[in-house]
């Protein structure tokens, strides 16, 4: 059981958030569309357990609803980046240091030495602050790192024995990587894309914090930070609760990359034992 | 005994000059401000952070603005007007020197106010300038304006910014080293930093108690606040972050002012938009704002509600916020007649200020209270100049009209509110024709009353002129009846 606690652990956070942003297209306590002025700048206390903001909404519902953002943002994003770069990757391995695979990796190598952020704000800038296209930048930036990924991988799938066999049955190389290598990806590409989300979720919360994310009104926990920023040294729970749910969540989710890689790959469990 | 005595006057000898450190010490200012000028030319450039650094503390005009907004003389000591309105003979203060050594005479002030009204002229208030048909002079402290035809507003005009006088021995080098007659004489200018003023020894008037100032340019709130709190600047003016401002009240060693401005907030409608070209629309629109919500969520509570575009400090301000009422019912009442019973959709397009960000927000949560459905888009100044003020590709927007006596604009139909009503156009040139006062005041109120019952735009409410300085800084101006930050009274208190 041991070996297992951080996947453990960092289940438990990530699923508290997924519940919660879940739950927040049934119930949530008070509606964050109306905004009431003479309640603004509670403290937590017993009508709203985590206090209202500088509009009086409550916080713990801007929560909710902003875990909705903050998922949906990193979970398009990161289907961006594996729905290309795992194609990518896999194209790439089948020719090996041919013309193909330089272009593709180098092209990858070209995204990769961007400083992520930036390009995301100049995306954003460029096309507009919004949604979706944070999801579209924080997307482009995934796919070097699932290209990567799935080559290595790929690369020393194709020296195996069993592929041998697939290639002299005369199977093509499409049908080969679909049908044996993808499978045996599939692992590598959870942790991957566990530990890519976490990101995606951090980087969401950036672009929001300087106003290139979703815009109002839908709530983000980014944005919250930001609008919270002048008002920190009078109302530090306005910062603290939406700092601590970002905290919360990326620690979860890298939590249970970590936990995950362990699980599934026994070899390098027992390497750090 | 000799020697006991020259020790006695040396130690004298040091304690003036201790004493006179520690005076020097306080008569220096930091005043910061959040927007830093794009060059130093009052009178090429529609940018306010210009006035709020040089006006008064380094150029003067012939008439200026004084604290309480009254216009008093300036480099002009008096002035005739002619019976029939149209002739303005200036008698100028004799003697008056600009900070390069040259003086101040008539040739100045006419090759200022020609130079203001040419055809190449790139004032950016021309307007203020186009009623003159001649500028003569009479000897060298005697100026003889002609106007076209009387203009009520015509000393009012020539305290603008856009308005000082230069001269043309340093009109080259005006952008980046500003040469004026006023009591502080330019030194530096950092780029992104700070402008460095001198006093200017040779001012003709009472000479200012501080030796020198320096503007520090701050632009965002939290570094602003962190600023004042740890004292590194002085005087913080035009404060961009109203929820800050009790802590400073709370705390002994600052003082708040809040006085008023000339900025009317509104928000802005696209006339010819459709359905926003409806009255009724903009009626409901106006009906659904709810402005003490706006004014205590966006602005902490520091700003005046308005029924119409004027000042409500100013004498012949009328209050129709009565016409505007928060009566949500009635909005969508008036949104069915108008053929819209399920609402409609449009842009809100919001500039940078917090009292734009966050107006609009509360707004959008009180239209779709209603039906309509604003979409928020938050726009940097370059952008929101581009698209909406000069694009008109826009549906709504907040913004803060900062000009005194600027009702104007709604006389101009190509102006970004596009607001086309020849009633009102024909007021307007009536009304720059009059000299009467008490005519004039009945004018300027039926003006308001027109643009409040077109709903032209929604009138939300007049923007507080917030000022923190340390406690002991005395004679800061507290209104802002135009764009300034004027040093010349302003003194330390012991």
């Amino acid at each position: 059981m041991r070996q297992y606690r951080s996947l453990i652990i960092g289940t438990f956070l990530s699923l508290i958030v997924l519940i919660a942003a879940t739950f927040s297209f049934v119930w949530i306590p008070y509606d964050i569309m109306q905004l009431s002025i003479p309640d603004k700048l509670q403290t937590p206390n017993w009508d709203h357990f985590l206090g209202t903001d500088h509009f009086g909404r409550d916080i713990l519902s801007m929560i909710m609803v902003g875990a909705r953002t903050s998922l949906a943002v990193a979970l398009l994003a990161v289907g961006i980046g594996m729905g290309i770069g795992v194609p990518l990757g896999l194209a790439a391995a089948t020719r090996r240091g041919a013309f193909l695979d330089e272009v593709i990796m180098r092209t990858n190598d070209l995204i990769f030495a961007f400083p992520s952020l930036v390009i995301a704000i100049l995306i954003t800038a460029l096309f507009g602050a919004g949604a979706m296209n944070a999801i579209i930048a924080i997307g482009i930036f995934n796919i070097p790192v699932f290209a990567r990924v799935s080559r290595g991988a790929a690369l020393s799938l194709w020296q195996k024995e069993f592929i041998l066999a697939a290639r002299v049955s005369g199977k093509s190389k499409l049908r080969i990587s679909v049908e044996h290598i993808l499978p045996n990806l599939t692992n590598l590409l959870i942790v991957q894309g566990t530990i890519q989300f976490s990101l995606g979720i951090l980087a969401e919360a950036g672009l929001s914090y300087v106003g290139l994310g979703a815009q109002p009104p839908t709530p983000s926990w980014g944005r919250m930070l930001a609008d919270a920023q002048t008002m920190v040294s009078f109302a530090p729970h306005l910062a603290l609760i939406p700092g601590s749910a970002i905290i919360l969540t990326v620690l979860g989710l890298n939590l249970m990359g970590d936990g995950l890689r362990d699980a599934l790959d026994p070899k390098l469990r027992k390497s750090r034992q | 005994m000799i020697k006991s005595k020259k020790y006695i006057a040396a130690t004298a000898i040091a304690l003036t000059a201790v004493a006179s450190t520690s005076f020097a010490a306080s008569s220096d200012i930091t005043v910061a401000m959040q927007l830093e000028p794009p060059h130093l030319d009052p009178t090429s450039a529609a940018a306010g952070a210009i006035d709020s650094v040089l006006y008064s503390n380094v150029f003067e005009g012939l008439t200026r603005f004084a604290s309480d907004g009254a216009i008093i003389a300036g480099l002009a000591k008096s002035w005739d007007i002619s019976a029939e309105g149209t002739e303005y003979t200036f008698h100028l203060r004799a003697g008056v020197q600009f900070h390069d050594g040259t003086g101040m005479d008539a040739e100045d002030v006419k090759f200022s106010l020609d130079r203001a009204r040419s055809e190449d002229s790139t004032n950016a208030q021309k307007a203020l300038f186009s009623g003159i048909t001649d500028v003569a002079v009479v000897d060298s402290t005697t100026v003889k304006v002609t106007l076209d035809k009387p203009n009520g507003s015509f000393l009012f005009n020539m305290a603008w910014g856009d308005a000082v006088i230069v001269a043309p021995e340093s009109i080259e080098g005006i952008k980046n080293n500003p040469v004026g007659t006023g009591a502080f004489k330019f030194q530096n200018w950092v780029q992104g930093d700070r402008i460095e003023l001198a006093r200017n020894d040779n001012y003709w008037g009472s000479a200012p108690a501080l030796e020198s100032a320096t503007f520090k340019f701050i632009s965002d709130p939290t570094a602003a606040f962190a600023a004042v709190m740890a004292q590194d600047v002085d005087v913080f003016t035009g404060f961009p972050a109203p929820e800050n401002l009790p802590q400073f009240e709370a705390d002994a060693r600052f003082q708040v002012l809040e006085g008023s401005t000339e900025g009317e907030t509104i928000l802005s409608t696209n006339n010819k938009m459709p359905p926003l070209d409806n009255v009724k629309v903009r009626k409901a629109i106006a009906h659904a704002i709810d402005r003490q919500a706006i004014i205590d969520g966006a602005m902490f509570g520091y700003g005046t509600p308005i029924g119409t575009h004027f000042a409500p400090h100013h004498p012949d301000y009328v209050d129709l916020t009565g016409n505007s009422q928060h009566d949500p019912e009635l909005a969508k009442k008036l949104l069915a007649q108008a053929g819209f019973p399920n609402g409609f959709e449009t842009t809100l397009k919001l500039p940078p200020p917090s009292y734009a960000r966050r107006g609009g927000e509360i707004i959008a949560s009180q239209l779709r209270a209603v039906g309509i459905r604003a979409k928020i888009s938050n726009l940097e100044w370059a952008q929101w100049l581009e698209q909406v003020f000069r694009g008109k590709d826009y549906g709504l927007s907040i913004v803060s009209h900062t000009e005194p006596m600027d009702i104007g604009i709604y006389a101009r139909p190509e102006y970004y509110f596009q607001y086309d009503n020849p009633e009102f156009q024909a007021l307007m040139t009536d009304l720059s024709a009059t000299t009467d006062t008490a005519m004039r005041s009945e004018m300027l109120k039926k003006a308001q009353n027109i643009i409040s019952e077109d709903y032209v735009n929604g009138y939300l409410f007049e923007l507080a002129f917030t000022t923190v300085a340390d406690a002991k800084v005395q004679g800061l101006w507290k209104n802002s009846p135009t764009q300034a930050t004027d040093l010349t009274g302003v003194s330390w208190l012991d």
